[in-house]
């Protein structure tokens, strides 16, 4: 296998980590909802994600099965893989915590997803191209509905406004590995910080929240190197496979 | 056996959307293309609506159930992303089938999505009353395509297929 191929496939791998990793700590939230239809918002972010996961999925088990002569499948990829196989964001694989810390993490992804893929859309490989622009269409959706919840929070009451301020303080330090480039990833991945930044900070001073400046960022989702959180997500969402394999219904 | 185009489009018109049956595949703008091959075979291409729609598995099922009750063995569905489904695609037909169901059709031309905090999509008509004096409750609803908005004047919660 060349160096261009596999980066291909750990870098679609990351993605598709990502989305669903994400996508199964937001599905904490099934029926544990604030109310009814924030519930039901929750959880239509995560079949969104879980999709988007999936379409990443079916394309690396395509480029792995050509390049290696596996039978792996969007299933195996999610299902049979451990945990330091597994490339997405730390900030994904973090407890949900409250309502606030629920919303801004996916504001914090969703808006950095949004500016990745605005790139990807324009990039060299067509079918993650195609992926890209799909998804666009929803994460603006969930840009809208997570940046009011948090305009809505922040702005708030003093209790919902403390509440932000300690999702802020949980998460910030798990931002900084957005832009740190991964060897499969391109250097010029630093180029989005700026705007990122300038996207959270609008949201923020209506929000009558404060950037935190100078913070210890933490690292090694990309590569591998996990918090203690992941390895319970994984032994939740994987038992059913690793208990009765290839098991369908 | 007819295995052209037409006929084919003419089955595919017989396959409703599992999530809201009244609407045909042809009507949400699903079906991208269909290919007749010379030995029979038939290539037909859909699209999803949304990357997570549950409802494309049980779509791909009910065609390939609907050709074979016709006679066509040989079919295979083909996935495609690109270009990407819009509710700009949904017919004229669709969406006037949508708002006798209960539900209210795409409005506007999904490059129209507003994107700012706190500002929804307007004078959403109530598919009951028809008044226009609507409010949104949520942008999320029953399904991923729709959302959740109520009348000011009957009080009647109703969905509002968003665009897309």
């Amino acid at each position: 296998m060349n160096k261009s191929s596999n980066q291909l496939i750990d870098y679609t791998l990351y993605l598709g980590d990502c989305a669903l990793i994400l996508g199964q700590r937001n599905a904490e939230w099934c029926a544990h909802g604030p109310i009814l239809e924030q519930d039901i918002a929750i959880t239509n972010i995560t079949l969104d994600v879980i999709g988007q996961s999936r379409n990443f999925y079916q394309y690396a088990a395509q480029l792995i099965n050509a390049v290696e002569n596996k039978n792996v499948t969007e299933d195996s990829l999610a299902y049979l893989r451990t945990e330091r196989d597994f490339k997405n964001l730390l900030l994904c694989e973090l407890p949900n915590g409250d309502w606030a810390q629920t919303v801004l993490r996916q504001f914090f992804f969703s808006t950095f997803q949004q500016l990745l893929f605005e790139k990807l859309k324009d990039g060299p490989d067509e079918h993650l191209s195609a992926i890209a622009v799909k998804s666009i269409k929803e994460i603006n959706y969930h840009i809208k509905w997570s940046g009011e919840w948090v305009i809505r929070l922040g702005d708030g009451t003093e209790e919902s406004h403390n509440r932000m301020i300690n999702a802020v303080n949980n998460l910030w330090m798990y931002t900084g590995e957005f832009f740190i480039a991964a060897d499969y990833e391109n250097s010029d991945l630093i180029l989005l910080k700026n705007k990122w930044l300038e996207k959270v900070k609008d949201i923020f001073d209506e929000a009558t929240l404060t950037v935190p400046e100078n913070v210890f960022m933490q690292t090694g989702g990309k590569t591998g190197n996990h918090t203690e959180y992941l390895g319970f997500v994984l032994s939740e969402m994987q038992s059913l496979q690793r208990t009765y394999p290839g098991a369908e219904w | 056996m007819n295995n052209n185009k037409e006929h084919i489009y003419s089955l595919l018109e017989q396959v409703c959307d599992p999530e809201i049956p009244v609407l045909t595949i042809l009507d949400l703008g699903i079906v991208r293309d269909v290919i007749c091959a010379d030995d029979q075979e038939i290539e037909i291409i859909i699209t999803p609506t949304y990357s997570g729609c549950p409802a494309m598995d049980a779509i791909a099922f009910d065609i390939k159930l609907k050709m074979l009750e016709n006679g066509f063995n040989k079919v295979k569905i083909t996935y495609t992303l690109n270009p990407a489904w819009t509710t700009d695609w949904m017919t004229e037909s669709g969406k006037s089938k949508l708002k006798s169901y209960g539900i209210a059709p795409p409005q506007n031309v999904s490059s129209r999505i507003n994107k700012i905090m706190f500002n929804e999509e307007q004078n959403i008509e109530c598919p009951l009353c028809h008044s226009i004096h609507t409010k949104l409750l949520s942008e999320f609803g029953s399904t991923a395509c729709k959302s959740l908005y109520q009348c000011n004047d009957c009080k009647e919660p109703f969905d509002y297929f968003k665009c897309h």
